[in-house]
């Protein structure tokens, strides 16, 4: 669901198609009939849209049904891994009972420091929250920023534990989780899934039933979704929605489960952990903001450290991540620089920042390797651009973006003149992927390095070495300065040039290792003893490193774990774990501790993955000199756990990180150990997955009839001319409207249309319309057709087909259309911009746009 | 006389490529299997490098064939657990990422209001950027708002795109621009 | 000598995403048409058309629907058959086409005049000019690659292992356990096309696993050589000239890659 897999990750798919040769059932829910649903056992249509009424739907089979009842490991795992049993606040009010919303909701006004946020309300999450016993004696958290306490921080860190959650393991209090989702989900039954997403009942149960049948002690279903899952208004609560049915099933922690996020880019994995995303800094931790109480070094600590799980190390991560950014400067004395680390002023993401350049406050940009003016809303996206005082543009092509202000179809329109476009523009040619070396991370947070094979042309260069060449002259340009403001920049560790000895590969390029070393980590003075992993990582000050999540992956000054590439030998159920190299740890399955049962017996031999080997020899500890008792968990993987930590083992009563945790809690990342059903904090639209309609939606939300939208979705840019949206049900753009990927090209086409064995491949945009639709405008196959949505209008050639068409929704028959969005006008194969269409709206959590639902008109050209 | 498709090739192996089969010979025929006898391959000799499709997320491993500083082909790397050598079609034109005549290699320039581009040094353009992003940071600082709160940052530069790059360039652009205040860094994985 | 290899191409597993047409175009260096300008052809995902001198690979997309997301999408991923008794090798004046030592069928480009005749011969269509070169091209099996013990690129990239590459005797074996089980799971037309040796053209050293009637997918029920009144002999006699070697290719490739560099 909410990939087409086939067609978006061709190779990947491989394993599907293997396991379906091996018995594997393949289904494939969607609203279009796609490559993916031509080799799936069963293809399911679903309105584009209502994937949380479906998923939720299965939620309510599951539950229900008498395999589950029946069947005890879905009770002990459930129980015993997740937090079903966890009693929920008193306060907390559920969507059945508000009618759509969840408590705490309330109004959103823009700051004045910062109006570009786009919320529509806010939720105060205070009644969500788990029901807990007093809170253990101890300082006061307060009184120990007041007093700068630490480092160590450990006393910080302390002072976050909050009492004991109360517990129903027979799961029958009203109050406890299970009985709420139980609730929640109650009205989401096969037919109401029917009405809502336009799915027969029938299929659905096939669906439903498949999942069942494939889940237990000795098999398992994964979900693979992609961006298809999160661009909407309610993105993140859909993928929650799968992960909290995957729970109910067992489906976590274990081989052949999962929820997998197949990611778009070749580094969009690394570009996550690596932040070159406005609202986090290495390793996820969050960005500083002047939203929140982060008013200091420890501020920032007790607000972010969750004591009772491995994030209890936060002040080691924050600390190492802080030495850095500023070296030697970076003191226990100065809170390690973090006054000058910048501090968000509230959305500055991607919609954020083009509908603040549209208001002039963003200046200047600078864009590399990425195609805005082909992007979301993309009139409203070529207006901000032209706002702009000067453009860089670093790319391999003259994309779109590099050539708007001469060829944008606003210029070709006369609309606007090109003499009256007063950005500077820049435009730098870059190297390609066999040109350089450096690491990319794919979907499965697998580092692989690639190596320089040969030189670029001309003045292509990488894009490290433009950053890093833009650095030493900015180091220059402030270098006299005293002001305060400079401080911070000056005190930057820039140390990237090539050691003495390595050539670099063009004349001033950084050195890619060194750059991967101080992103792994390092012993502070001495950058030539690298931390062999984030275990060794103090908050004193003593360790260097970027990415604790990366710490590991250049363990030894001589030793690139990411250019390993040794497989497994065939036949041996491994991990292949001497091939490239996975964070965290090198593992390759997440929270694999849950791959074994509360004893730490494999649920079964077939789905056998890491368990505890009670027998084990430890050796001594180099320190102490005395061994742990025998025990350590073993496996094809790297466990996912403390390695000798046994299943029986207690949490420790004064315990932080995972020493607050016992020997049956997988989940080391959550404050409690288990997986979240209900989510009591970190999401901002609610702890339980709902339905509710896209922004632009041809059908009432029946489920909510109250609340059609999300009550805290975004909307940026509300009222400008620019953004439009259209109302429910709006006549005058009546069809539900869907953008994808084709196999044969990639992104905004800069890296496919460009090349001539791609492009006659598939060589012009199109728009795919079912007979029905096509029939009733008049429309052949091959007709151009103008396709139309408040914000733009198109042209593309009709591709009338049965693999979309017609759904019965809510007793009305909506037509389905969709469009590739490869498309523009530079390169060899041209086309409209899709993405003229789409709008400023999106999710509250992760501010990602709503492309993968909306509505339009399409009329014959 | 009817000879099958087995019998050719096993009579043929049997009398060695190249030669007269005898009975045969009296059909007038020349039963010599095709082959060639210096087929140069366009790999051989060629320097094998270990590379990743830069495409989509699945990390395809490649091998770049180079032969005399010039990529010859490139094609999936069997050992890999991910792809087995296998590759689509976006990966399997990586060839045509490097060697294509469509590709920009020059430094291009337009000034405000101008109608063109104009092709200008490498070093004269980094100078250039250099200048402007000092300017529009230091006219656009925020060392505190109102409130008090030190925030030492500016919303005035808007830096996007890392997706499709390499975890260092990812490494090197979040700390040049955070290490000068700016915040707004983003890439495709938002949208 | 080596045994006979070839293809089993089996159609259930494809998914159409044409790496077999790009790996192809790779590794022999072929021209996109028009330099990739061309327009779309409004039959489903099929923009290529068919199998030419330049497209020696081909994705065939067929939508078998009854009403909105109510069908099947087959796909099948085309290539010159490499027949046992091959048309274009009979009729071919110049002995430009020639029997290899892996029983695969191919054309040396600097022996052919152009001359067209085996284009008109072959009952797959399979074979065109290659304007670059002026001569009739299709697949070679990539022959060069065999000679070293490589697959042929189209198989070595097919993600799913659609297309597969192997002794014949092998792949026979391994189609008819295909075929039997997806008659056991419900799929009753499945078929192979071209896997006996006893059928038309002496079977094919590219043969195909279907799910529906030949023609469904384009391809002629009851393939026939251009000349049946030719005797046996003849077949040969159009081999005999067949003793040059592959050089031509070589170099061929070399001209096209200096063209595109």
């Amino acid at each position: 669901m909410g990939s087409n897999m086939a067609e978006c990750h061709p190779v990947a798919f491989r394993w599907p198609m293997k396991a379906k040769l091996n018995g594997a059932k393949l289904i494939h829910v969607d609203p279009r009939f796609t490559r993916t649903s031509a080799v799936a056992d069963l293809h399911v249509p679903i309105r584009a849209g209502s994937d949380i009424a479906f998923l939720g739907g299965l939620i309510h089979y599951v539950v229900n049904s008498r395999r589950w009842n029946a069947d005890p490991f879905f009770k002990e795992f459930v129980v015993n891994y997740t937090n079903a049993a966890t009693i929920i606040n008193k306060d907390f009010k559920d969507t059945e009972e508000l009618e759509g919303v969840f408590s705490g909701l309330n109004t959103f006004s823009e700051p004045a420091s910062w109006p570009y946020n786009g919320n529509q309300g806010r939720y105060d999450s205070a009644s969500w929250s788990y029901d807990r016993g007093p809170k253990p004696p101890g300082p006061a958290t307060a009184d120990l920023i007041a007093r700068r306490a630490g480092p160590p921080f450990d006393d910080l860190v302390r002072s976050l534990k909050l009492g004991p959650a109360q517990k129903d393991p027979t799961l029958q209090n009203p109050q406890c989780v299970f009985q709420i989702l139980k609730r929640h989900f109650s009205r989401y039954t096969p037919e109401m899934v029917e009405q809502i997403c336009g799915s027969p009942k029938e299929k659905f149960i096939r669906v439903a039933e498949a999942l069942l049948e494939n889940s237990g002690r000795d098999r398992t279903s994964a979900f693979a979704y992609a961006v298809a899952w999160t661009q909407h208004t309610y993105g993140v609560q859909m993928i929650s929605c799968c992960a909290l049915l995957q729970l109910l099933l067992g489906n976590i922690g274990r081989p052949g489960a999962g929820v997998m996020a197949l990611r778009g880019h070749a580094a969009i994995q690394g570009s996550t952990d690596v932040p070159t995303l406005y609202h986090s800094i290495h390793g996820y931790m969050n960005a500083p903001s002047a939203l929140r109480p982060h008013e200091s070094l420890r501020a920032y600590m007790a607000a972010e450290t969750t004591p009772t799980s491995y994030y209890g190390n936060t002040p080691k991560f924050l600390v190492s991540y802080l030495k850095s950014m500023y070296g030697e400067a970076s003191t226990a004395e100065n809170d390690f620089g973090y006054d000058w680390h910048p501090k968000i002023l509230g959305d500055h993401s991607h919609i954020a920042s083009f509908a603040a350049m549209a208001d002039g406050k963003v200046k200047g940009m600078v864009c590399v390797g990425q195609n805005p003016a082909t992007s979301l809303n993309g009139g409203a996206t070529r207006g901000a651009l032209r706002q702009l005082k000067w453009l860089v543009v670093k790319d391999n092509w003259l994309t779109e973006t590099a050539t708007h202000w001469y060829l944008g179809p606003e210029v070709k329109s006369g609309e606007v003149k090109i003499g009256d476009n007063q950005t500077e523009i820049f435009f730098f040619p870059s190297t390609q992927i066999a040109e350089y070396d450096g690491s990319f991370t794919n979907t499965q947070r697998m580092l692989q390095w690639h190596s320089f094979a040969t030189k670029a042309p001309g003045d292509c260069r990488t894009d490290t070495w433009f950053y890093h060449n833009l650095a030493k002259r900015m180091k220059r340009l402030y270098a006299a300065s005293t002001a305060p403001r400079d401080q911070g920049w000056k005190n930057v560790l820039w140390e990237f040039d090539p050691d003495p000895g390595e050539a670099p590969l063009y004349p001033g390029e950084p050195s890619a290792r060194k750059i991967l070393r101080e992103i792994n980590g390092y012993v502070t003075g001495n950058p030539a003893q690298h931390l062999k992993g984030f275990g060794e990582l103090k908050d004193d000050g003593s360790t260097t490193c970027a990415s604790w999540i990366y710490s590991g992956c250049f363990p030894a000054w001589d030793q690139n774990m990411t250019a390993r590439r040794t497989p497994d030998p065939p036949g041996v159920p491994g991990a292949h774990l001497a091939w490239g190299w996975a964070w965290p740890a090198n593992r390759r399955v997440m929270y694999n501790r849950a791959s074994a049962d509360l004893k730490g017996k494999p649920w079964s031999e077939r789905k056998r993955w890491v368990w505890w080997d009670p027998t084990f020899v430890n050796p001594p500890d180099p320190k102490t000199g005395v061994a742990p008792p025998h025990g350590k968990w073993v496996g094809y993987d790297v466990p996912d756990f403390a390695a000798t930590k046994a299943p029986d083992a207690q949490p420790k009563p004064d315990g932080i990180g995972l020493d607050a945790l016992s020997g049956t809690q997988p989940f080391i990342m959550r404050a409690d150990g288990k997986g979240w059903l209900f989510v009591p904090a970190g999401l901002v639209d609610g702890p339980l997955p709902t339905h509710y309609e896209p922004h632009e939606s041809p059908v009432q939300n029946l489920l909510y009839p109250k609340h059609q939208m999300s009550p805290v979705h975004k909307v940026w840019a509300a009222g400008k001319p620019y953004n439009q949206l259209a109302s429910v049900g709006d006549p005058k753009f009546p069809y539900v409207i869907t953008t994808y990927r084709l196999t044969e090209h990639y992104l905004a086409g800069a890296m496919s249309r460009w090349l001539p064995w791609l492009a006659e491949l598939q060589p012009e945009l199109f728009i795919e319309m079912g007979k029905g639709l096509a029939q009733e405008k008049g429309i052949r196959n091959l007709d151009w057709v103008v396709i139309s949505s408040p914000r733009g209008q198109i042209r593309a050639k009709a591709l009338v087909t049965d693999r979309i068409g017609v759904m019965n929704v809510a007793g009305k028959q909506i037509h389905h259309v969709g469009m590739p969005w490869h498309w523009g006008w530079a390169g060899l194969s041209t086309g409209a911009v899709v993405n003229d269409l789409t709008s400023w709206v999106g999710d509250p959590n992760v501010s990602i746009h709503e492309g993968k639902a909306f509505v339009c008109n399409v009329e014959k050209a | 006389m009817q000879v099958s498709r087995r019998d050719f090739l096993r009579v043929t192996a049997g009398a060695g490529a190249g030669t007269a089969i005898g009975g045969l010979v009296g059909l007038g025929l020349t039963l010599a299997p095709a082959r060639a006898q210096a087929q140069e391959l366009r790999i051989r000799d060629a320097k094998a490098v270990p590379s990743i499709c830069p495409f989509c997320s699945v990390g395809c491993a490649t091998l770049i064939h180079v032969k005399d500083d010039r990529i010859v082909n490139i094609e999936g790397d069997p050992r890999s657990p991910h792809n087995e050598g296998t590759l689509c079609p976006k990966g399997a034109a990586i060839y045509q990422l490097h060697v294509n005549p469509n590709r920009a290699t020059k430094v291009l320039h337009r000034k405000p209001g101008a109608s063109g581009w104009e092709v200008v040094e490498l070093e004269w353009a980094m100078d250039r950027v250099a200048e402007l992003i000092k300017k529009t940071r230091d006219d656009t600082f925020i060392e505190s708002l109102p409130n008090g709160k030190v925030v030492n940052m500016t919303p005035g530069i808007f830096a996007l795109g890392g997706a499709t790059l390499d975890n260092e360039f990812n490494h090197v652009c979040q700390k040049f621009w955070r290490g000068l205040g700016v915040v707004a860094i983003e890439n495709q994985a938002r949208i | 000598m080596p045994e006979a290899m070839g293809f089993f191409t089996d159609t259930t597993i494809c998914i159409g995403c044409k790496a077999c047409e790009v790996a192809c175009k790779n590794w022999n260096q072929l021209p996109a048409t028009n330099g990739g300008v061309t327009e779309m052809s409004g039959d489903s995902y099929d923009n290529t058309r068919k199998l030419d001198g330049t497209h020696w690979r081909h994705v065939k997309f067929i939508e078998q629907f009854e009403g909105p997301y109510n069908g099947r999408w087959l796909m099948m991923s085309d290539v010159c058959k490499h027949c046992v008794q091959a048309g274009c090798l009979e009729v071919c004046p110049t002995g430009a086409i020639i029997r290899t030592e892996f029983d695969t069928v191919v054309i040396q480009s600097d022996v052919c005049n152009g001359c067209r005749a085996c284009i008109a011969a072959c009952p797959f269509g399979v074979i065109d000019m290659n304007p670059a070169a002026g001569t009739a091209q299709k697949c070679t099996l990539c022959y060069d690659r065999m000679e070293v013990g490589l697959e042929p690129a189209c198989a070595k990239a097919c993600p799913t292992d659609s297309i597969q590459f192997g002794p014949i005797t092998e792949l026979r074996t391994r189609a008819q356990k295909r075929v039997d089980q997806l008659k056991a799971q419900g799929e009753k037309r499945a078929r192979l096309y071209g896997d006996d040796p006893n059928g038309p053209l002496g079977g094919l050293n590219s043969f195909y696993l279907l799910v529906d009637e030949p023609e469904v997918y384009g391809l002629p029920k009851d393939p026939k050589l251009p000349s049946r009144n030719l005797n046996r002999s003849g077949t040969f006699a159009a081999a005999s000239g067949a003793v040059v070697g592959l050089l031509a290719l070589v170099g061929l490739r070399k001209r096209r890659m200096d063209e595109m560099n």
